[in-house]
């Protein structure tokens, strides 16, 4: 059991997130391929920076609190979910605020929602540089 | 360079991008705080598990000593730093790809010339 301490708290942070996409559809899941686009420069600098600081001697991981399972460079398997887990967390929670609140976050709405979101917020946040943003 | 070192400059990196690069001004939007404020919050009850459990340990020569939530407070530069950068990027994906889709870039057919 306490090999799972650090996956556990991981799958908790899916568990816990998973009602903003099931029931407040904020459809990231939905938008998976955009979104491991959108992770790959935090992925390369994040394990970069993880791999610096292993091999300096920054920090290290508990063998008994992990799996264990270390990954070239001596990165735990869980550290390189870890910077897949917690993006998707904190897409799930831009994304459900937005939903929640209406507030502008910069780029037009997503397809499924765009309707909605255009009744509520005018047409003029999709016009920018468009001349069909109107239509 | 030590942690805190590092933790600082990817501070200033990522609001360049944000800022600068993607422009994608996350830094500036009410819904970018609003969002972060949840996520801090989780994100310390996360550390304060992990490093309070010693599943990971801190050099105590490449922090600078405070700690919140028993994580050094270098933790929340970094975690700033991931969350604005993945943000910035997701908008900055987003941006691109829902603009094409409205103005029909995303089809095969050229968008109409009569309009």
């Amino acid at each position: 059991m306490e090999q799972l301490t650090y996956l556990g708290l991981l799958v908790g942070c899916l568990v816990v997130t998973a009602p903003l996409e099931l029931v407040l559809r904020v459809r990231v899941y939905a938008r998976w391929r955009r979104f491991l686009l959108a992770i790959v420069p935090e992925l390369a600098v994040f394990v970069v920076w993880v791999l610096y600081a292993i091999a300096q001697g920054h920090w290290n991981y508990s063998a008994v609190r992990t799996l264990d399972v270390r990954l070239p460079g001596g990165i735990p398997v869980e550290e390189v979910l870890f910077f897949l887990v917690v993006p998707l967390c904190s897409v799930l929670a831009l994304e459900a605020v937005r939903r929640v609140t209406g507030w502008d976050a910069g780029y037009p709405a997503e397809e499924a929602g765009l309707s909605v979101q255009k009744v509520r917020r005018g047409a003029g946040t999709f016009g920018t540089g468009s001349p069909r943003g109107q239509a | 360079m030590s942690y805190s070192t590092l933790a600082v400059v990817a501070v200033v990196a990522v609001l360049v991008v944000d800022l600068a690069v993607y422009r994608t001004r996350m830094v500036t939007r009410k819904v970018f705080w609003t969002a972060y404020a949840i996520i801090v919050f989780f994100q310390l009850l996360m550390n304060g598990v992990l490093t309070g459990l010693d599943v990971v340990v801190y050099d105590e020569r490449a922090i600078w000593g405070p700690r919140i939530a028993y994580a050094p407070v270098e933790d929340l530069l970094f975690g700033f730093a991931m969350v604005t950068l993945t943000l910035a990027s997701w908008a900055a994906v987003n941006r691109r790809a829902n603009t094409a889709t409205r103005r029909g870039l995303d089809t095969d057919t050229r968008p109409s010339s009569t309009r």
